[in-house]
């Protein structure tokens, strides 16, 4: 059984109907990317996940359990992080009052402590500006603090969307090689990417959405090489 | 010595729009909603206190925690069963204008049961005054009790928001709904716990203020929720050192004005200094100029 299966999910905004019947599924320990143009319901999707939306017909199941109607408070206890588009980070607080809040579900201290320090060896950025305000750090080091703060729930599935946006290429390679050590630390990754080159170049699987639905889905390094998916995606 | 015995009494005056004012101020930072309800809460407290201690004949300080549970229960009852509908449906307006019903009805039902009349109210402070400069200042003991309570709940609320993890909750709600309820945060909890504590406030604030001047009306509490409210924007609202500020300079301002100006223009000037400073510092005293998010 899949990690995390979505089914046939409609989600509206007002009268909009955003997503119109949206199926895939995860499977643990892959990389899954969701690649589509702006609109197509990538985050949309993502949002529905995590709880921030709900849908009005069909089902999302994490490890075996119904999510549809859990509030986003739960599902972040139940293993999904979500590092949301535009980071959103606490920009008031600092660097080390960021990422505690990311552990607020967990009660064990040691274990926190222990997370942190994997966060800042993993991220040793986010040490040497732990006292500082967050609103001040750069875009590169805000998008590294949004997931380290995702880290620190101990997530089973790490749900990222669009992690590259508005940073430079150096930034953006970066966060590409971070979120494959992620993936080898044995956190499943749900990926929402423009950048679809990259997306595919690191994901196990990949689904293409348009307006609302999937249209297209294979391995990665397929979808990579598809003529359409070239000719619509990659810009060639 | 007169001035000192002005200042005294702006002082004491202000801890208690103060107090008013930090429930203004938290509701307004989490929820990011004016419950102009707020004031009346205050009236509430006033009369379980009287009622307890006049008909039930308990203890004062007994009399002063109920009153405290009861507006608890009823700011959270009112959060959840007039303002979490409505924002839900997303309409900050709704929910302001639902705020001035909530107090239109508590100021009704007050006078349905209590009557228009005002009810004198009973001291609960029994302390003996402090004499200084050979009787040249008396400072009453409910000045000092009122003085004393706004520190004592302006350091520990300081500390709540700081050091607990609940007020690490309130925090994060305050700068980023969604982000708080991506870290596990349970968003409506949150803004029943700032209703409760600032319900709780308004209650010890409706016993002081009455203990000082000593009637309670159904519109007691609708003069002094509107100045704490001046006072909360004075100070930068959804900032807790700034409606203490804020509360305190009004106090003086009002009772200075009182003083050596006018009495009937007081108020005027309490509002007048709020647009000057509004003009001067939009964002109050200690206020964040936190940018709109688009």
């Amino acid at each position: 059984m899949a990690m995390l299966e979505v089914d046939n999910l409609h989600v509206y905004y007002g009268m909009i109907h955003a997503l119109k019947g949206v199926s895939f599924s995860v499977n643990e320990g892959e990389v899954i990317a969701l690649i589509g143009a702006n609109g197509a319901g990538k985050t949309t999707t993502l949002h529905t996940i995590t709880g921030l939306l709900s849908a009005k017909q069909g089902s999302i199941r994490f490890e075996g359990k119904d999510i549809t109607k859990t509030p986003a408070h739960k599902i972040v206890e139940m293993g999904i992080a979500h590092v949301p588009e535009g980071r959103r980070i606490f920009s008031q607080l600092n660097v080390y009052e960021n990422l505690i809040m990311g552990a607020f579900t967990r009660k064990d201290k040691a274990e926190i402590e222990d997370s942190l320090a994997m966060v800042y060896r993993r991220f040793p950025r986010l040490e040497e500006r732990k006292n500082q305000r967050a609103g001040t750090l750069s875009g590169g080091e805000q998008q590294m603090l949004a997931m380290g703060r995702a880290l620190m729930s101990r997530p089973k599935l790490i749900v990222m969307d669009e992690p590259s946006m508005g940073l430079s290429p150096i930034f953006v390679n970066e966060i590409f090689d971070i979120i494959q050590v992620v993936s080898e630390g044995g956190t499943t990754v749900l990926l929402v990417e423009q950048n679809a080159r990259k997306a595919l170049s690191i994901a196990d699987r990949a689904y293409v959405l348009e307006t609302g639905k999937v249209t297209m889905e294979g391995k990665a390094d397929e979808l990579l090489h598809n003529e359409a998916v070239q000719k619509a995606y990659l810009g060639e | 010595m007169s001035f000192l015995t002005y200042l005294k009494d702006g002082i004491s005056l202000g801890s208690v729009y103060a107090i008013i004012a930090l429930g203004y101020t938290m509701v307004y930072g989490i929820a990011k909603m004016l419950n102009f309800a707020h004031g009346d809460v205050i009236m509430v407290g006033a009369y379980v206190v009287l009622m307890m201690i006049t008909r039930a004949g308990l203890h004062p300080l007994l009399a002063v925690l109920i009153a405290m549970a009861a507006c608890t229960v009823l700011g959270m009852t009112i959060e959840m069963v007039a303002y979490r509908p409505l924002r839900k449906a997303g309409s900050p307006l709704a929910v302001l204008i639902t705020a001035i019903g909530v107090s239109y009805l508590l100021q009704n039902i007050a006078l349905l049961m209590f009557g228009a009349d005002g009810k004198t109210f009973i001291n609960v402070v029994s302390l003996p005054s402090l004499s200084l400069f050979d009787g040249g200042l008396v400072i009453s003991g409910t000045t000092i009790v009122t003085i004393l309570a706004n520190i004592i709940i302006m350091i520990c609320l300081t500390l709540f928001v700081k050091k607990t993890k609940q007020g690490r909750a309130m925090q994060a709600v305050s700068e980023d709904r969604d982000a708080a309820q991506l870290m596990g945060i349970n968003v409506n909890g949150t803004i029943s716990l700032t209703f409760a504590i600032g319900s709780a406030l308004a209650a010890i604030a409706g016993v002081l203020l009455c203990s000082a001047y000593p009637v309670v009306t159904p519109y007691t509490g609708a003069m002094p929720g509107i100045k704490a409210f001046v006072a909360a924007v004075f100070g930068g609202i959804g900032s807790i050192p700034g409606a203490m500020l804020g509360g305190i300079l009004l106090g003086v301002i009002e009772i200075l004005g009182r003083a050596y100006i006018s009495s009937q223009v007081a108020d005027a000037i309490v509002f007048g200094v709020l647009i000057i400073v509004l003009l001067v510092k939009p964002s109050g005293l200690f206020g964040k100029n936190v940018q709109e998010k688009v």
